[in-house]
């Protein structure tokens, strides 16, 4: 049984019922997944390589249709809506940012999208300025993107989804080959989006990620969602990460063995541990 | 005679500005294992490609200073004598994979150096088993899992015999039970071999704790370098260039900073354990609470 997601009495952004996805060649990729998400989430989808989580980000902006069940995105079925509409409503990241890559220069590029669709002029100025400042791109809006450094061009295919103004981001391992600047000033900039109202869908296995920054965690594997809780929950059910070949942070794992201890199991900070840690060995 | 000898080594890539490294000196003794610790851009690749001569000979550019692998200046010798000694492994597996079978894979590098078929075949037995591949030989390297695939990139460096092994960032595309298994192989190579290793990384989670030697690398420059436990003393040094600490390294340092004291030092999560309850029984013992 999987406990009910903290949120679920908010008003739903998306809906995933009984969702199978076999892609075709015969690899089923999403076996029964339903989930509900509801707006201005944070939410951090988390499995191992080949878990379906990926599979399921795809199906929920209609870069792939479900082979069976259905994915209820801004209140009907993807399967009546076309790529354009979705495009409005989910904005999807891919994991290399040089696949979405393509315009001689940055605001250009960011500009694509929102012409792309339709929007008039004004709206897509608007929202382009907005994307460059969403992700710090000003200095470099000239450039041509494939020019700038990973941590840049990531941000350049994030603004370029942002641009079309969509409710929900979903970001596919946005923080693979950054380092640790670039990733916290992205993961900054994600924080701020979802303040003001977006709803954010995390793709990730980077575990000390999502102890930082989501407010719920999926743990997918083998195309099922084997658990739906807040970070705390996910992380001191270690047997359920171990499934879909997740590890908790090194903090977490301390934090269990020394349990007998009087230790909370649920820790995720070094700052947190340290603090149980003074009370055990009688420091203050 | 060292395996890696680098002195004020800088090297500029063709059509580019900057130096990519910019004065460096670091030697790898033989036996030894060395981690580069830095952010993009810092110049790690750099040093992996140009210790198999791929930097200058298959990317061109200025080098200056003294850049020598096992006493071969590496202006002088090509990539094919430098792979002879030197094995490298880069971020993605399935850039360096291209065989049908996890065999052939492993094979490939000692065929091409027309080495006896009796031999190759020991050859790639030994490599497998040292990565814990033994039995994969006729599975196609592109069923595997990403850590399979990573092990069987490094079985095929392996198979080579070279005196030194290189890896640039070999964890970059793997999920972590992936990972775990990556550096349970180094460590294994480290520890029972006294295989030579260079590894860059960008996080200081893993590698860190096993490693002889730490060198933090920020912009082409190395900006200290020394033994793990010694260089993860205080995090912030490695915060300050751009890469994470090991967690258990600031679970150290916190709580040295609440006691007032240089207690604690932890490199991985079995020290720390061990430490802590040491501590714990101490107290109890001394009539705490």
């Amino acid at each position: 049984m999987i406990p009910s997601a903290p949120s679920s009495t908010r008003e739903k952004i998306v809906s995933v019922q009984r969702l199978k996805f076999t892609y075709e060649g015969g690899v089923e990729a999403i076996r029964d997944v339903n989930l509900d998400i509801g707006y201005g989430e944070y939410i951090a989808i988390v499995g191992g390589n080949g878990s379906g989580k990926t599979t399921l980000a795809k199906n929920l902006n209609g870069l792939l249709r479900p082979t069976s069940g259905s994915v209820v995105v801004g209140g009907k079925p993807t399967s009546e809506q076309n790529v354009a509409a979705l495009a409005r409503i989910v904005g999807y990241a891919f994991q290399n940012p040089d696949y979405q890559l393509f315009c001689s220069s940055v605001e250009d590029e960011i500009r694509f999208g929102p012409t792309n669709l339709g929007y008039p002029d004004d709206v897509v100025h608007n929202n382009v300025e907005k994307a460059i400042e969403a992700m710090n791109l000003e200095h470099v809006r000239k450039l041509p993107p494939l020019s700038l450094r990973l941590g840049e061009r990531r941000r350049v295919s994030i603004a370029s989804v942002i641009a079309m103004d969509p409710q929900v981001l979903v970001l596919d391992e946005p923080t693979t080959g950054l380092d640790a600047e670039e990733s916290s000033e992205l993961m900054q900039r994600l924080k701020r989006l979802n303040d003001e109202g977006k709803t954010i869908i995390l793709i990730t296995h980077d575990m000390k990620l999502v102890a930082e920054h989501a407010k719920r965690v999926v743990v997918m594997a083998q195309g099922r969602i084997l658990l739906d809780s807040d970070p705390r929950g996910a992380f001191s059910d270690h047997e359920i990460l171990r499934q879909s070949n997740l590890e908790p942070p090194a903090v977490t794992q301390l934090a269990h063995r020394l349990a007998a201890y009087d230790i909370p199991r649920d820790i995720i900070s070094p700052e947190e541990l340290v603090f149980h840690l003074m009370k055990a060995i009688g420091g203050t | 005679m060292q395996a890696l000898h680098l002195r004020d080594a800088r090297f500029r890539y063709k059509g580019s500005t900057g130096w990519a490294i910019d004065g460096v000196s670091l030697d790898v003794e033989k036996g030894e294992f060395v981690t580069i610790l830095g952010p993009n851009g810092s110049g790690k690749s750099t040093i992996c490609m140009m210790s198999n001569g791929l930097v200058p000979h298959a990317l061109p550019g200025d080098l200056e200073g003294t850049a020598e692998v096992f006493g071969l200046d590496v202006r002088d010798h090509p990539v094919a004598e430098l792979a002879t000694k030197v094995g490298i492994v880069f971020q993605e597996p399935e850039s360096q994979l291209f065989c049908m079978s996890v065999e052939e894979e492993v094979a490939f590098g000692p065929e091409n150096l027309a080495v006896p078929r009796d031999e190759i075949g020991e050859r790639v037995e030994w490599a497998l088993e040292l990565v814990g591949m033994k039995g994969y030989n006729d599975r196609s390297p592109f069923s595997l899992s990403g850590g399979q695939k990573q092990r069987v990139a490094i079985a095929a460096a392996l198979s080579m015999r070279p005196e030194m092994l290189v890896l640039d960032e070999p964890a970059y595309a793997l999920d972590p039970i992936g990972r775990i298994e990556l550096y349970s192989v180094l460590k294994d190579l480290k520890e029972k071999h006294g295989m030579t290793v260079l590894l860059a990384e960008r996080d200081g989670e893993e590698a860190a704790a096993f490693s002889d030697r730490l060198v933090l690398m920020k912009g082409g420059r190395i900006i200290k370098s020394g033994p793990p436990r010694l260089m993860l003393r205080d995090p912030e040094d490695l915060r300050s260039i751009g890469v994470t600490p090991p967690q258990v390294a600031d679970v150290a340092h916190l709580l040295n900073a609440r006691l007032m004291r240089s207690k604690f030092s932890f490199l991985n999560v079995d020290e720390a354990e061990k430490a802590i309850v040491g501590e714990i029984m101490a107290h109890k013992a001394g009539g705490g609470k």
